[in-house]
């Protein structure tokens, strides 16, 4: 049995499973629930000044029969009364001292409001400090979220404020609504943040209503651009989570990433691309706390698998995998095989090949079922028709070097290649 | 003893309910139009008489566009509505869908066809325009599946068409022979009033062609005419005794049962049923499910030449019914002039026939079954004198045609059951708008 626990600038938990700051942290109950589930910690829904919500405030994106393969909402900040927040984190550290207790915070837009903030949540019992600096609505048009986020200069400040008070670790949770997120995460690994954390939500627009035609949530006739999140938002988290990766001051700091973790396997992604933890709202909110058993024992059994005793083990390793273009071998090759065994003659592969890709299908006609092969003389290897068959294995992808030299975009150009082979 | 009146109203509601009941929600639909992988050149497709282009009219149904998937479905095939509850999907569209490939359910093709459809009939949604009448005039007889699509198909050209029809209702078999818990009465009027609602389309109904008008006359009143008369009689047994009383035939037997009320159909204690088409398996079941206490069919070959499917057997099956394989009626007994026993003689497998199928050769052995009533469903014979009379081109009955649907006189037309001899209502819609091709081909 691999060892899946976790240890965050030390604040420790049975595994790298967080519930991110959103409703299913926002009171005792929830997070009572949750550890009971089996989750290693939670980050609190975050704590600021006094807001008031509006009705509705979710709405998602169906995909193909699935529910919510997106999500968006119009939330703020905890709307509960601070004192009674403090009283129940601090219930709930003294119930499961094992887990990891850290409270999100968004003070008003000065240095005393945070000083207070923070004092406050340390005498609860927090065990470290995620700071909002992503929030993309409601608390931005009053200066704070995103608002903080999308500018490295006034993050690193507030940050500076921040590490002047606090006593424990302290992470930055970035927004993912800038076109990089390394410039402010570079500013506050400089003012001192102990960690990072991303991706918050993503500004979006989910749909509308085709018979009122007011876009989704609605609010009275009204809706706003709403905060996304999901499994539809994992593969922009992924990418953002690389930059912070491969970024050589932001890549000091441990990282908790965030945004549509699932399953184990995308947790496992994340942490392949450099998380210590992860966090995880829509899943949780879809599915009820249950889905972290499965989650601690696809991990551990994907680490016996692979001979992985803790989670450091792997942590990272894929980091480097991912590089420039430039730097891509230009002589591997590979082409589309269909196993005919498996074939279901569905056409699929055909069509999207013929429409819209090399043309490197053949149909024989056949009633009712056609023979589809491969032209492998004019398949150049894009993937296309693996990625849309039915069937598992039924296509693979087989590797035809051109040569077999490493040779890249450069190289190739430098020494006058030919440009164009179709 | 024969007699009707065996069950309870309750009773025979349960027993004629819907065989293959529909979606009760949207989203039992959806789950199964979701499943289905939109094939290119779609093995579905390729396996339906009348082409409907399946996979785009399932996608339209996860579009949430009802209306576009109904068009689909009836600008190949106007009686899309009644296929979806007659057709024998298994060897037809869903018995090549690729899920079975992968050794899973296939796609309940015929249920969502039929939510589609089901749909645009209740909302008399006109998805089709009539063009402005061409002034051309074509008569049809005949009113079954046949004579409807090519009718629609002539009319939404702007071809004025009259149906000459023998019976008082429009429908054909799908009014009078299909088996109740498939189609009821009302949806049969409703369909066939959907189809006409395109307009342009009368139906003169208690018209024979033979006895109240002839070929030569609707020549001499139509630009062209379209026969789709169907077949009629039901084969002879040929055996001693066929005239005992309680000796019936399935067509007229289900004829009664599909015109009257169900109580007033009369039906025996033991019945008897010849042979293993899906007519016989239509009259074993609804003899079953008029409350007769024992069914036995008697086939004379084995489960693997039987013409029914698999599906249909177990249909006969679960109700109930026996089968006595591998044998033929030899006698029917009687005393007082009614039926008592069959006398059947044993048979056993000999060469391949002409169908491919091994042929039935007898023994010396017989058996004798307790009847009182006795369903012949040995096949059904072509209207052999009413084409007799004229000077079509026909073998045995079945009028001969040309490229689909051109007999031996010029200006007249052909297609469905009474050419082919006997397939499915989806069969006769393809025949009914190739013909309608073939006359405006003709015509203009
Ligand atoms: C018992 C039984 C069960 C069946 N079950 C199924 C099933 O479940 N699914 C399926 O797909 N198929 C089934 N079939 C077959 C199907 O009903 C036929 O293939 C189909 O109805 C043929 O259509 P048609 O228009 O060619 O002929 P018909 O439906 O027979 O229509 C012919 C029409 O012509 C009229 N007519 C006949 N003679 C004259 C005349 N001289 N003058 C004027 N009008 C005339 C008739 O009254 C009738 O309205 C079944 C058939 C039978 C007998
Ligand atoms: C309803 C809702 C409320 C949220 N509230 C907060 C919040 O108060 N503070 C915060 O930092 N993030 C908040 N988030 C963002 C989540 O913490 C998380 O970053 C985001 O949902 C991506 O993760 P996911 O894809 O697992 O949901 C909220 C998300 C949702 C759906
Ligand atoms: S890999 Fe791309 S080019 Fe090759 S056959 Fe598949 S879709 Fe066509
Ligand atoms: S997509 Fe896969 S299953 Fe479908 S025809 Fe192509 S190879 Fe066969
Ligand atoms: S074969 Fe099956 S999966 Fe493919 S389009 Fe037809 S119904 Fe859909």
């Amino acid at each position: 049995m691999a060892d899946i626990s976790s240890n965050f600038l030390g604040i420790k938990s049975p595994n790298p499973f967080w519930l991110a700051s959103a409703p299913p942290t926002d009171k005792k109950i929830n997070v009572l629930r949750a550890f009971e589930a089996g989750w290693g910690g939670v980050v609190w829904k975050t704590l600021g000044s006094q807001v008031k919500n509006v009705s509705s405030r979710y709405s998602a994106v169906d995909y193909g029969g699935s529910r919510v393969m997106g999500f968006n909402n119009i939330e703020l900040i905890s709307d509960r009364p601070l004192a009674i927040n403090l009283k129940e984190i601090t219930e709930c550290v003294k119930l499961f001292p094992d887990r990891a207790m850290i409270v999100s915070l968004m003070a008003d837009n000065n240095r005393e409001s945070w000083h207070e903030l923070i004092k406050k949540c340390e005498d609860a019992g927090a065990m470290g400090f995620e700071l909002n600096f992503g929030c993309p609505h409601g608390m931005t048009e009053r200066g704070m979220g995103a608002a903080v986020g999308q500018d490295p200069e006034i993050a690193r400040m507030v940050v500076e404020w921040v590490m002047e008070k606090a006593t424990i670790p302290v992470i930055t949770k970035l927004t993912p609504n800038v076109h990089s997120v390394v410039p402010t995460g570079k500013a506050v690994v400089e003012a001192g943040t102990n960690a990072l954390s991303l991706i918050n939500t993503i500004q979006s627009v989910t749909g509308i209503d085709l018979d009122t035609l007011v876009p989704n949530p609605y609010v009275a006739g009204k809706s706003v651009f709403g905060g996304y999140c999901g499994p539809a938002v994992k593969p922009i988290a992924l990418k953002f989570l690389t930059t912070i990766s491969q970024n050589e001051t932001t890549s000091k700091v441990p990282v908790s990433g965030i945004g549509g973790v699932s399953t184990w396997k995308d947790a496992v992604e994340f942490m392949l691309l450099g998380a210590s933890t992860v966090q995880v709202c829509t899943a949780a909110m879809k599915h009820g706390f249950r889905i972290v058993e499965d989650m601690c024992e696809g991990l551990n059994n994907w680490m016996d698998e692979k001979g992985y005793a803790k989670i450091e083990d792997f942590i990272g390793k894929s980091v480097d995998k991912i590089t420039h273009w430039e730097d891509l071998d230009i002589n591997y090759h590979i082409t589309a095989k269909i196993n005919q065994d498996k074939c279901i003659h569905c056409g699929l592969c055909y069509i999207a090949c013929e429409d819209t890709s090399h043309q490197a299908i053949n149909l024989d006609y056949g009633k009712p079922y056609n023979t589809y092969t491969i032209k492998e003389d004019d398949c150049v290897g894009c993937n296309l028709c693996k990625l849309v068959c039915p069937v598992d294995q039924c296509i693979t992808m087989e590797e035809h070097r051109v040569a077999p030299e490493y040779i890249n975009w450069k190289q190739w150009q430098e020494q006058g290649l030919p440009l164009n082979d179709h | 003893m024969i007699s009707n009146n065996r069950l309870t109203e309750a009773e025979y509601k349960v027993n004629f309910s819907d065989i293959h009941p529909p979606y009760t929600n949207v989203n039992a639909a959806l789950v199964d139009a979701n499943r289905c992988l939109f094939c290119y050149d779609a093995p579905c497709t390729k396996s339906c008489p009348t082409s409907i282009d399946v996979p785009k009219f399932i996608k339209q149904i996860t579009t949430a566009n009802i209306k576009g998937s109904a068009h689909t479905i009836f600008s190949s095939n106007i009686l899309g509505a009644g296929c979806s509850k007659v057709c024998p999907v298994e060897k037809l569209c869903e018995g090549s869908c690729v899920y079975n490939l992968l050794d899973e359910a296939p796609i309940p093709i015929a249920q969502l066809q039929r939510y589609s459809t089901e749909k645009a009939i209740a909302g008399n949604w006109q998805l089709f325009t009539r063009k402005p009448s061409t002034g051309k005039k074509v008569a049809i007889v005949g009113a079954g599946p046949s004579g409807l699509s090519c009718a629609f198909n002539l009319s939404k050209e702007g071809v004025d068409v009259t149906i000459y029809e023998k019976e008082s209702k429009a429908g054909g078999l799908m009014t009078y022979g299909i088996a109740a818990y498939k189609v009821t009465p009302e949806f049969c009027e409703d369909e066939v009033n959907y189809i006409l609602s395109i307009g342009g389309i009368d139906i003169k109904y208690n018209m024979a062609l033979g006895t109240d008008i002839t070929i030569a006359e609707l020549q001499a009143q139509y630009d062209a005419v379209y026969l789709a008369f169907g077949v009629g009689l039901a084969r002879q047994l040929s055996v001693p005794g066929e005239n005992l009383a309680g000796v019936v035939d399935a067509i007229s037997f289900i004829y009664e049962l599909r015109s009257k009320g169900f109580s007033s159909v009369p039906v025996g204690d033991k019945v008897a049923v010849i042979g293993l088409g899906m007519t016989a398996i239509d009259a074993a079941t609804q003899a079953k499910r008029l409350g007769a206490k024992e069914v036995t069919i008697v086939y004379r070959r084995t489960q693997e030449e039987m013409p029914c499917t698999q599906v249909e057997l177990d249909i006969a099956m679960l109700d109930g019914c026996k089968i006595s394989w591998l044998a033929a009626p030899k006698e029917v007994l009687g005393t007082d002039g009614k039926a008592t026993h069959l006398v059947c003689t044993k048979m056993k497998l000999g060469e391949p026939d002409a169908s491919g199928r091994r042929s039935p050769i007898e023994t010396d052995e017989t058996f004798t079954l307790e009847v009182d009533m006795v369903i012949k469903a040995a096949g059904q014979m072509p209207f052999e004198t009413l084409v007799n009379g004229s000077s079509l081109n026909h073998k045995s009955g079945k009028v001969s045609v040309e490229d689909k649907s051109v007999t031996s006189i010029n200006g007249v037309f052909a297609g469905g059951d009474c050419v082919n001899g006997g397939r499915e209502v989806v069969d006769a819609v393809q025949a009914g708008k190739d013909g309608a091709a073939s006359i405006l081909n003709f015509l203009f």
